[in-house]
């Protein structure tokens, strides 16, 4: 078992051997995205149900909350990248962490300017200052400061190190977001989703999980894309990306 | 459809300008995340190629 565990860590470890993984997964991912993501952002504009309350401003619904949750979760990714960095400096792990900054930071500004606009018709405003809002608000400068620690320190495996203590030091941040809406009396809702039982008809419900779905398998083509480039840059002396690259 | 016509889809009951832009915007962003790596990719490989040209001819 810990021999098993130890042999995949090492494999997966190993630029050639994500490189050449990736490259078979990329047209799957790609194909998922494309079928998940595509059928349900047009039923959810065209097809669900307009909300009773919202009328069709909810529609937003289909790419703030997808949004949201890959913010979180690739800030978690992250985080748990630097971990791998900072005990087993696996330099796999350094790439993937760079990688997943500028990315994470797009869908936090996604969902951040889509709750906004989601905002005005339903709220009234733009913004406010409530805990769910500022909290996410943090999680986009956290993904900032990432990059630009990353961009200001040139030796890579250096400024992987530091930007893997910014993250897991920023990782506070991720159950204030989550439970923000719950623990302080704020404008923003609680969750529609649960495990166990969901507010909103099952019509948008389905919708809403398939766009989920395909939101994420583009935040993985988007991360395989850019880690790909990092293992390019980082191995350029390597024979078999000579090899690849056909010098 | 919840839409009695096109022009109604587009308006989607005032909220269209909210609606569209919402959309508009996450799409610009996710074609940047695409379009970035892979021009970044074709820098990179040129890069290398280049390099290993001039090894040659040194060597």
């Amino acid at each position: 078992m810990f021999e098993t565990i130890k042999r995949l860590y090492h494999k997966f470890g190993s630029p050639r051997y994500f490189y050449d993984l990736t490259s078979k997964m990329l047209p799957w991912l790609v194909a998922a995205t494309v079928l998940l993501l595509i059928p349900g952002l047009i039923y959810g504009l065209g097809f669900a149900p307009p909300e009773k309350y919202q009328g069709n401003s909810y529609r937003v619904i289909y790419i703030h909350v997808p949004a949201a949750s890959i913010a979180m979760a690739g800030y978690f990714a992250m985080a748990v990248a630097g971990v791998i960095v900072l005990v087993w400096r696996m330099k796999m792990a350094e790439m993937v962490a760079k990688s997943i900054a500028p990315i994470g930071a797009s869908f936090a500004f996604i969902c951040l300017v889509t709750g906004s606009i989601w905002g005005k018709p339903t709220w009234g405003t733009w913004w406010v200052w409530d805990a769910r809002l500022t909290s996410m608000l943090i999680l986009l400068f956290l993904y900032i400061g990432v990059i630009a620690l990353n961009a200001a320190i040139e030796n890579a495996q250096s400024a992987a190190r530091a930007t893997a203590v910014l993250s897991i030091v920023g990782a506070v941040n991720l159950p204030i977001i989550k439970y923000s809406v719950e623990w302080w009396n704020t404008l923003h809702q609680p969750a529609s989703i649960k495990m166990t039982s969901s507010a909103i008809d099952l019509e948008m419900l389905y919708t809403l999980l398939s766009c989920i779905g395909g939101f994420y398998c583009l935040f993985a083509v988007m991360l395989i894309l850019s880690t790909r480039c990092e293992i390019l840059l980082r191995e350029q002396r390597s024979s078999w990306v000579k090899k690849l690259v056909g010098v | 459809m919840a839409f009695e016509s096109f022009a109604d889809f587009i308006a989607m009951g005032k909220h269209g300008p909210y609606v569209w832009s919402a959309y508009g915007i996450t799409l610009v962003v996710v074609l940047a995340n695409i379009v970035a790596p892979l021009m970044r990719r074709k820098g990179l490989v040129d890069d290398i190629k280049r390099k290993a040209r001039r090894e040659q001819a040194e060597s």
